[in-house]
Protein backbone atom coordinates (compact mmCIF):
# COMPACT_ATOMS: atom_id res chain seq x y z
CA UNK A 1 0.00 0.00 0.00
CA UNK A 2 2.64 2.55 0.94
CA UNK A 3 4.42 3.65 -2.24
CA UNK A 4 7.14 6.19 -2.70
CA UNK A 5 5.65 9.43 -4.02
CA UNK A 6 7.08 11.07 -6.01
CA UNK A 7 9.48 8.42 -7.37
CA UNK A 8 13.18 9.15 -7.23
CA UNK A 9 14.02 11.96 -9.65
CA UNK A 10 16.66 14.44 -10.71
CA UNK A 11 16.04 16.65 -7.67
CA UNK A 12 16.95 13.94 -5.22
CA UNK A 13 20.28 13.60 -3.47
CA UNK A 14 21.67 10.27 -4.63
CA UNK A 15 24.85 8.28 -4.15
CA UNK A 16 25.66 5.47 -6.53
CA UNK A 17 24.98 5.03 -10.22
CA UNK A 18 21.53 5.99 -11.59
CA UNK A 19 21.45 2.68 -13.47
CA UNK A 20 21.99 0.67 -10.25
CA UNK A 21 19.72 -2.34 -9.97
CA UNK A 22 18.47 -1.33 -6.53
CA UNK A 23 17.45 2.08 -5.26
CA UNK A 24 17.27 2.46 -1.50
CA UNK A 25 15.56 5.60 -0.24
CA UNK A 26 15.80 6.80 3.33
CA UNK A 27 13.58 9.39 4.95
CA UNK A 28 15.65 10.59 7.87
CA UNK A 29 16.13 13.15 10.58
CA UNK A 30 19.62 14.36 11.53
CA UNK A 31 18.84 14.48 15.22
CA UNK A 32 17.06 11.12 15.48
CA UNK A 33 19.18 8.54 17.31
CA UNK A 34 17.75 5.66 15.27
CA UNK A 35 18.77 7.44 12.06
CA UNK A 36 22.17 7.84 13.66
CA UNK A 37 22.28 4.09 14.12
CA UNK A 38 21.20 3.49 10.55
CA UNK A 39 23.83 5.84 9.13
CA UNK A 40 26.91 3.57 9.40
CA UNK A 41 24.78 0.57 8.39
CA UNK A 42 23.75 2.23 5.15
CA UNK A 43 27.36 3.20 4.49
CA UNK A 44 28.48 -0.37 4.98
CA UNK A 45 25.73 -1.79 2.79
CA UNK A 46 26.58 0.72 0.06
CA UNK A 47 30.16 -0.48 0.09
CA UNK A 48 29.10 -4.11 0.01
CA UNK A 49 26.68 -3.70 -2.88
CA UNK A 50 28.87 -1.31 -4.85
CA UNK A 51 27.48 -0.30 -8.19
CA UNK A 52 24.34 -2.36 -7.66
CA UNK A 53 22.99 0.16 -5.17
CA UNK A 54 21.88 3.73 -5.44
CA UNK A 55 21.12 5.47 -2.14
CA UNK A 56 18.79 8.45 -1.89
CA UNK A 57 18.23 10.57 1.20
CA UNK A 58 15.13 12.69 1.80
CA UNK A 59 14.50 14.95 4.79
CA UNK A 60 11.98 13.98 7.40
CA UNK A 61 12.73 16.17 10.42
CA UNK A 62 10.49 15.54 13.42
CA UNK A 63 10.42 19.10 14.66
CA UNK A 64 8.38 18.43 17.80
CA UNK A 65 10.66 15.64 19.01
CA UNK A 66 13.98 17.06 17.89
CA UNK A 67 14.53 20.79 18.30
CA UNK A 68 17.55 20.98 15.93
CA UNK A 69 16.31 18.63 13.23
CA UNK A 70 14.73 21.16 10.91
CA UNK A 71 17.72 23.52 10.98
CA UNK A 72 20.10 20.63 10.43
CA UNK A 73 18.08 19.60 7.38
CA UNK A 74 18.26 23.19 6.15
CA UNK A 75 22.03 23.07 6.60
CA UNK A 76 22.33 19.97 4.44
CA UNK A 77 20.17 21.55 1.76
CA UNK A 78 22.12 24.80 1.93
CA UNK A 79 25.32 22.79 1.44
CA UNK A 80 23.66 21.00 -1.47
CA UNK A 81 23.34 24.35 -3.25
CA UNK A 82 27.15 24.37 -3.28
CA UNK A 83 27.29 20.77 -4.44
CA UNK A 84 28.27 19.50 -0.97
CA UNK A 85 25.14 17.75 0.29
CA UNK A 86 26.77 14.44 1.18
CA UNK A 87 29.69 16.01 3.00
CA UNK A 88 27.30 17.96 5.19
CA UNK A 89 25.06 14.91 5.57
CA UNK A 90 27.98 12.89 6.92
CA UNK A 91 29.16 15.71 9.14
CA UNK A 92 25.72 16.09 10.68
CA UNK A 93 25.43 12.39 11.45
CA UNK A 94 28.96 12.32 12.82
CA UNK A 95 27.98 15.17 15.17
CA UNK A 96 24.38 14.36 16.09
CA UNK A 97 24.73 15.86 19.57
CA UNK A 98 26.17 19.10 18.24
CA UNK A 99 23.67 20.67 15.90
CA UNK A 100 23.11 24.18 17.18
CA UNK A 101 23.23 27.26 14.96
CA UNK A 102 26.85 28.13 15.67
CA UNK A 103 27.95 24.57 15.04
CA UNK A 104 26.07 24.31 11.73
CA UNK A 105 27.92 27.38 10.48
CA UNK A 106 31.20 26.04 11.77
CA UNK A 107 30.73 22.80 9.81
CA UNK A 108 30.18 24.81 6.64
CA UNK A 109 33.38 26.72 7.30
CA UNK A 110 35.37 23.58 8.13
CA UNK A 111 34.22 21.98 4.89
CA UNK A 112 35.43 24.96 2.93
CA UNK A 113 32.01 26.16 1.83
CA UNK A 114 31.31 29.74 0.88
CA UNK A 115 30.18 30.72 4.37
CA UNK A 116 28.35 33.90 3.44
CA UNK A 117 26.32 32.14 0.84
CA UNK A 118 25.70 29.23 3.17
CA UNK A 119 24.33 31.56 5.86
CA UNK A 120 21.96 33.18 3.37
CA UNK A 121 20.77 29.85 1.99
CA UNK A 122 20.33 28.45 5.48
CA UNK A 123 17.64 31.08 6.10
CA UNK A 124 16.20 31.10 2.60
CA UNK A 125 12.63 30.22 1.76
CA UNK A 126 13.78 27.97 -1.04
CA UNK A 127 15.71 25.73 1.33
CA UNK A 128 12.86 25.66 3.85
CA UNK A 129 10.43 24.80 1.05
CA UNK A 130 12.66 21.98 -0.13
CA UNK A 131 12.75 20.39 3.33
CA UNK A 132 9.01 20.83 3.77
CA UNK A 133 8.36 19.27 0.39
CA UNK A 134 10.54 16.28 1.28
CA UNK A 135 8.62 15.93 4.54
CA UNK A 136 5.22 16.05 2.84
CA UNK A 137 6.32 13.58 0.19
CA UNK A 138 7.31 11.29 3.06
CA UNK A 139 3.91 11.62 4.67
CA UNK A 140 2.28 10.82 1.31
CA UNK A 141 4.55 7.86 0.85
CA UNK A 142 3.58 6.36 4.19
CA UNK A 143 6.66 7.25 6.22
CA UNK A 144 5.82 6.07 9.70
CA UNK A 145 8.82 7.09 11.74
CA UNK A 146 12.47 7.73 11.26
CA UNK A 147 14.31 6.24 9.62
CA UNK A 148 11.87 4.91 7.01
CA UNK A 149 13.28 3.02 4.08
CA UNK A 150 11.87 2.36 0.63
CA UNK A 151 13.24 -0.24 -1.72
CA UNK A 152 12.11 -0.26 -5.33
CA UNK A 153 9.50 2.32 -4.38
CA UNK A 154 7.80 0.22 -1.68
CA UNK A 155 8.08 0.84 2.05
CA UNK A 156 10.50 -1.58 3.67
CA UNK A 157 8.97 -2.62 7.00
CA UNK A 158 11.44 -5.32 8.02
CA UNK A 159 14.46 -4.85 10.25
CA UNK A 160 17.20 -2.54 9.00
CA UNK A 161 19.96 -4.00 11.10
CA UNK A 162 22.97 -4.65 8.93
CA UNK A 163 22.55 -8.36 8.26
CA UNK A 164 18.82 -8.17 7.62
CA UNK A 165 19.06 -5.21 5.27
CA UNK A 166 22.02 -6.60 3.38
CA UNK A 167 20.52 -10.03 2.88
CA UNK A 168 17.21 -8.54 1.78
CA UNK A 169 18.91 -6.33 -0.79
CA UNK A 170 21.19 -9.13 -1.98
CA UNK A 171 18.11 -11.25 -2.50
CA UNK A 172 16.94 -8.74 -5.08
CA UNK A 173 20.04 -9.07 -7.23
CA UNK B 1 -14.05 -6.80 13.08
CA UNK B 2 -13.53 -3.08 12.94
CA UNK B 3 -16.53 -0.98 11.95
CA UNK B 4 -16.60 -0.29 8.24
CA UNK B 5 -17.40 2.77 6.09
CA UNK B 6 -21.02 3.79 6.07
CA UNK B 7 -21.52 2.90 9.75
CA UNK B 8 -22.43 5.71 12.17
CA UNK B 9 -19.65 5.96 14.75
CA UNK B 10 -20.66 4.86 18.26
CA UNK B 11 -21.08 7.81 20.62
CA UNK B 12 -18.49 8.18 23.37
CA UNK B 13 -17.39 10.52 26.13
CA UNK B 14 -13.88 10.11 27.48
CA UNK B 15 -11.48 12.05 29.65
CA UNK B 16 -8.91 14.10 27.75
CA UNK B 17 -7.43 15.58 30.94
CA UNK B 18 -8.25 14.93 34.60
CA UNK B 19 -10.95 17.59 34.48
CA UNK B 20 -11.96 17.72 30.84
CA UNK B 21 -14.05 15.24 28.91
CA UNK B 22 -14.56 15.11 25.16
CA UNK B 23 -17.47 13.57 23.32
CA UNK B 24 -17.91 12.49 19.76
CA UNK B 25 -20.60 15.15 19.35
CA UNK B 26 -18.07 17.88 20.21
CA UNK B 27 -16.56 17.27 16.78
CA UNK B 28 -19.79 17.51 14.81
CA UNK B 29 -19.54 19.57 11.65
CA UNK B 30 -15.96 18.71 10.78
CA UNK B 31 -14.16 15.52 9.82
CA UNK B 32 -12.58 13.67 12.71
CA UNK B 33 -9.70 11.24 12.65
CA UNK B 34 -9.77 8.66 15.45
CA UNK B 35 -6.50 6.85 15.94
CA UNK B 36 -6.68 3.91 18.33
CA UNK B 37 -3.23 2.77 19.38
CA UNK B 38 -2.02 0.11 21.80
CA UNK B 39 -0.17 2.14 24.41
CA UNK B 40 1.65 5.32 25.35
CA UNK B 41 5.45 5.19 25.54
CA UNK B 42 6.20 2.88 22.65
CA UNK B 43 9.98 2.83 22.52
CA UNK B 44 10.63 4.47 19.18
CA UNK B 45 10.97 8.07 18.20
CA UNK B 46 8.72 9.17 15.43
CA UNK B 47 6.09 6.82 16.81
CA UNK B 48 2.55 7.01 15.56
CA UNK B 49 1.34 9.87 17.76
CA UNK B 50 4.54 11.86 17.24
CA UNK B 51 4.06 11.46 13.50
CA UNK B 52 0.46 12.70 13.61
CA UNK B 53 1.68 15.59 15.70
CA UNK B 54 4.01 16.58 12.88
CA UNK B 55 1.32 16.11 10.24
CA UNK B 56 -1.25 18.09 12.25
CA UNK B 57 -1.00 21.18 10.01
CA UNK B 58 -1.99 19.00 7.04
CA UNK B 59 -4.96 17.50 8.89
CA UNK B 60 -6.09 20.99 9.89
CA UNK B 61 -5.58 22.28 6.35
CA UNK B 62 -8.11 19.66 5.32
CA UNK B 63 -10.49 20.92 8.01
CA UNK B 64 -10.11 17.89 10.25
CA UNK B 65 -9.40 17.28 13.92
CA UNK B 66 -7.65 14.23 15.34
CA UNK B 67 -7.81 12.35 18.64
CA UNK B 68 -5.71 9.45 19.83
CA UNK B 69 -7.35 6.79 21.99
CA UNK B 70 -5.71 4.08 24.08
CA UNK B 71 -6.55 2.26 27.30
CA UNK B 72 -3.95 4.25 29.23
CA UNK B 73 -5.24 6.38 32.10
CA UNK B 74 -5.51 10.11 31.97
CA UNK B 75 -2.35 10.80 34.03
CA UNK B 76 -0.34 8.54 31.80
CA UNK B 77 -1.68 10.34 28.73
CA UNK B 78 -0.83 13.68 30.31
CA UNK B 79 2.77 12.70 30.94
CA UNK B 80 3.15 11.14 27.50
CA UNK B 81 1.57 14.08 25.75
CA UNK B 82 3.82 16.51 27.59
CA UNK B 83 6.93 14.47 26.85
CA UNK B 84 6.15 14.27 23.13
CA UNK B 85 4.88 17.83 22.90
CA UNK B 86 1.58 16.67 21.40
CA UNK B 87 -0.86 19.31 20.21
CA UNK B 88 -3.97 17.16 19.94
CA UNK B 89 -6.00 15.29 22.59
CA UNK B 90 -5.35 11.78 23.79
CA UNK B 91 -8.45 10.17 25.23
CA UNK B 92 -8.40 7.62 28.03
CA UNK B 93 -10.45 4.53 27.21
CA UNK B 94 -9.75 3.46 30.75
CA UNK B 95 -13.00 2.80 32.59
CA UNK B 96 -14.69 0.57 31.67
CA UNK B 97 -11.46 -0.51 30.10
CA UNK B 98 -11.45 -0.50 26.32
CA UNK B 99 -15.21 0.08 26.03
CA UNK B 100 -14.88 2.54 23.16
CA UNK B 101 -12.34 0.39 21.33
CA UNK B 102 -14.74 -2.55 21.70
CA UNK B 103 -17.62 -0.49 20.29
CA UNK B 104 -15.48 0.31 17.24
CA UNK B 105 -14.45 -3.34 16.90
CA UNK B 106 -10.85 -2.41 17.62
CA UNK B 107 -10.04 -4.21 20.88
CA UNK B 108 -7.61 -7.07 21.41
CA UNK B 109 -9.06 -9.11 24.21
CA UNK B 110 -5.97 -11.30 24.77
CA UNK B 111 -3.62 -8.37 25.31
CA UNK B 112 -6.15 -5.97 26.77
CA UNK B 113 -5.11 -3.28 24.29
CA UNK B 114 -6.74 -1.50 21.42
CA UNK B 115 -5.71 -2.30 17.89
CA UNK B 116 -3.76 0.14 15.76
CA UNK B 117 -6.98 1.13 14.08
CA UNK B 118 -7.75 4.31 12.17
CA UNK B 119 -11.17 5.77 11.49
CA UNK B 120 -12.03 8.84 9.46
CA UNK B 121 -15.46 10.26 10.24
CA UNK B 122 -17.32 12.88 8.26
CA UNK B 123 -18.96 15.92 9.86
CA UNK B 124 -22.10 13.90 10.59
CA UNK B 125 -20.17 11.30 12.55
CA UNK B 126 -20.40 8.56 9.92
CA UNK B 127 -17.35 6.41 9.36
CA UNK B 128 -15.99 7.06 5.87
CA UNK B 129 -12.73 5.15 6.02
CA UNK B 130 -11.17 2.66 8.37
CA UNK B 131 -7.97 0.70 8.51
CA UNK B 132 -6.53 -1.78 10.99
CA UNK B 133 -2.76 -2.03 10.86
CA UNK B 134 -0.75 -5.01 12.03
CA UNK B 135 -0.15 -4.19 15.70
CA UNK B 136 3.61 -3.79 15.26
CA UNK B 137 3.37 -1.56 12.22
CA UNK B 138 2.77 2.16 12.46
CA UNK B 139 0.33 2.80 9.60
CA UNK B 140 1.64 6.27 8.78
CA UNK B 141 -0.60 9.11 7.67
CA UNK B 142 -0.97 8.61 3.93
CA UNK B 143 -4.26 6.69 4.14
CA UNK B 144 -5.78 9.28 6.46
CA UNK B 145 -4.86 12.17 4.17
CA UNK B 146 -6.31 10.41 1.16
CA UNK B 147 -9.53 9.71 3.03
CA UNK B 148 -9.81 13.36 4.15
CA UNK B 149 -9.22 14.54 0.61
CA UNK B 150 -11.91 12.14 -0.56
CA UNK B 151 -14.33 13.78 1.88
CA UNK B 152 -13.45 17.23 0.58
CA UNK B 153 -13.98 16.07 -2.98
CA UNK B 154 -17.48 14.86 -2.14
CA UNK B 155 -18.39 18.14 -0.51
CA UNK B 156 -17.56 20.16 -3.60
Amino acid sequence: MSKLRPPVGANDHAQGPPEARITLVEYGDYECPYCGEAYPIVKRVRKELGKNLRFVFRNFPLSESHPHAVRAAHAAEAAALQGRFWEMHDTLYDNQQRLDEVQLRRYAEQRGLDVKRFALDLDSEAVAARVKSDFLSGVRSGVNGTPSFFVGGARYDASWDHDALLSYLQGLL
Amino acid sequence: MALTPGTPAPAFTLHATPDQRLSLRDFRGKPLVIAFYPADWSPVCGDQMALYNEVLPEFRRLGAEIVGISVDGVWCHLAFSKDRNLHFPLLADFEPKGAVARAFGAYRQEEGLSERALFVLDGEGTIRWSYVSPIGVNPGADGILEALEGLQGKKR
